[in-house]
């Protein structure tokens, strides 16, 4: 359905960030990009939603394809128009406005009023908390009921790849439990695919149908979730476990940073 | 005690008036941060086109401020497209400065078609007297205030029921969550210049209908710094008490101060020296929402 072939990304015209970057993401499925800090994470999925320009990125190397067209030199509207809608970090929701008129913005791209109405339904079966809250204005919503309205804000387009980069940041952990079992129903229930990108990498792993791990700028290894869950670097370096279950010396930390550079 | 009433009322029509320009500029700056300084010229531009359409080419009033009106949505967009967009990226003190030379090059224009000296306007709202709780007051202005009247309520209607206009304040909000979900912001800054335009064409016809066209039409737009500061420079709440407290101040200064002290002209310029130093927000402004 969607697919990285090579891309690079410069920013400023100086700033390398993607190194040749591939990935694919299948129709209906749930793909995982795991990664630390400044791996590149949300970069790409800025240079798949067309929102790198405000920012003065640009893709200069690689193409982007989503179903059959290369996407990567189309601005934001036109590629959500075409299905992909990307649920940026932070919740960004408009602080402003109310949760109903959030979700109204949400589907600007809609042309059936009719069907925009019963998405806002669905919207609010998937999280009834929003449905109480609808005409609150979206800024005291609690950190969970935002990400919850970001989530709803994009079922309202109705796209048919939805990007959701670290939607588990600054939550607890029982709403992040509840806000991923919902991003499974809807993948199951609507067929929308998802594209997830985690810090949170057991979480990932756990909902995933394949993931990808990035690090600087590229990925280094791919998989499906079993394979990565027993793969002793990752469960090493992103999982936090090794063989024994002991504390690490910072002998050993020099020695992870050495593997780390000599995977990527 | 009539002569209070005839002074509130006066000034209740010059604040609607001062209300339906600060709207404009309101919008502009909730839009896209820019403070236009051009906004009192664009109402002179509005009333001589008018009177160029109704005097000149001997139109049907209706016809001439219905033509004004399109040429003002016109005005907005080509100023987005010619000027606006490529300073998109630079910072935002130099297309403040541009909208400077903005207003000097639409005064320069209307003053090359036109001259520099007042003109009649044909009157078109009746101005009899009519009796209001024993003051007197011209019609027109009372049609004045009814019609401002008219207008905030549809702009309030819009904004909060028109998908365009919930992507408008979407956009003030956060503009790059916007772009995410498909809001065009070029656009959105496209329909805001045409609604300031639109809506200071209508006051400047509005304002030349009462005292005649001229170019000092557009010192009422210096006098709109004072009323979106009072408001809030991003509330249009704020645009309509800002401007009814300037145009009431003004009124009352007025008729009960002598006139060498010209005090109705300096009023406006003491509340915004003043707000300026203990409310810099404005009565309305947009307070930052902190959850704790």
């Amino acid at each position: 359905m969607l697919s990285l072939n090579n891309i690079e990304v410069i920013y400023n015209d100086v700033i390398l960030v993607l190194k040749g970057m591939s990935m694919a993401v299948p129709q209906g499925k749930i793909v995982a990009l795991l990664g630390s800090n400044g791996a590149g994470k949300s970069t790409t999925l800025k240079a798949i939603s067309g929102l790198l320009k405000p920012e003065d990125g640009e893709v200069t190397d690689g193409s982007i394809v989503f179903e059959d067209t290369e996407i990567q030199d189309l601005d934001a509207a036109d590629i959500v128009r075409r299905g992909i809608f990307q649920v940026m970090e932070g919740r960004r929701v408009f602080e402003h406005l109310s949760t109903e008129e959030n979700l109204i913005a949400g589907g600007y791209t809609r042309k059936d009023r009719q069907a925009a109405k019963r998405d806002m339904q669905q919207v609010y079966e998937y999280f009834p908390r929003l449905a109480d809250r609808r005409h609150q204005t979206a800024g005291y919503l609690s950190g969970g009921e935002q990400q919850m309205l970001a989530i709803g804000r994009a079922l309202m387009a109705r796209p048919q790849l939805i990007m959701l980069d670290e939607p588990s940041l600054g939550l607890a952990p029982l709403l992040v439990r509840e806000i991923f079992g919902i991003i499974q129903r809807i993948n199951e229930e609507q067929g929308t695919t998802i594209l997830l990108v985690e810090q949170n990498a057991r979480l990932a792993l756990d909902v995933a149908d394949y993931a990808y791990i990035m690090e600087n700028g590229r990925i280094v290894l791919d998989g499906t979730p079993q394979t990565l869950k027993d793969n002793a670097d990752v469960r090493e370096f992103y999982l936090g476990l090794n063989e024994v279950g002991a504390r690490k010396s910072y002998r050993d930390v020099k020695h992870y940073k050495r593997r780390k550079r000599w995977l990527s | 005690m009539e002569k209070f009433l005839q002074l509130t009322l006066t000034g209740l029509t010059n604040g609607a008036i001062l209300s339906l320009v600060a709207l404009g500029f309101v919008l502009i700056y909730k839009a896209s941060d820019v403070l236009n300084f051009a906004q009192g010229d664009f109402m002179v531009v509005g009333a001589f086109i008018t009177y160029g359409l109704i005097v000149q080419v001997g139109l049907p009033w209706p016809a001439g401020i219905l033509l004004a009106v399109i040429f003002a949505v016109l005005m907005g967009v080509t100023i987005e497209r010619l000027i606006l967009r490529p300073m998109i990226g630079e910072p935002i003190i130099s297309v403040i400065m541009v909208t400077i030379g903005l207003s000097s090059l639409l005064r320069a224009f209307v003053s090359a078609i036109w001259g520099t000296t007042g003109r009649a306007f044909p009157a078109f709202l009746p101005s009899d007297p009519v009796n209001v709780l024993g003051a007197t007051i011209g019609a027109d202005r009372l049609i004045a205030i009814g019609l401002v009247a008219v207008l905030f309520a549809l702009f309030t209607l819009f904004f909060r029921y028109n998908r365009e206009g919930v992507a408008m304040r979407a956009t003030a909000d956060d503009q790059q969550a916007a772009l995410s979900m498909g809001i065009s912001v070029k656009r959105v800054f496209a329909i805001a210049w045409s609604i300031a335009a639109v809506t200071a064409v209508l006051a400047g016809i509005i304002v030349a209908n009462i005292v005649g066209v001229s170019l000092a039409i557009s010192f009422i737009g210096l006098t709109v710094f004072p009323v979106v500061i009072l408001g809030g420079l991003d509330s249009i709440p704020g645009a309509v008490v800002g401007g009814v407290i300037i145009g009431l101040l003004q009124a009352y200064m007025a008729g009960y101060t002598p006139s060498y002290l010209a005090l109705s002209t300096v009023i406006p310029f003491i509340v915004l020296l003043l707000i300026l130093m203990v409310k810099p927000y404005g009565l309305f402004g947009e307070e930052r929402i902190e959850r704790v």
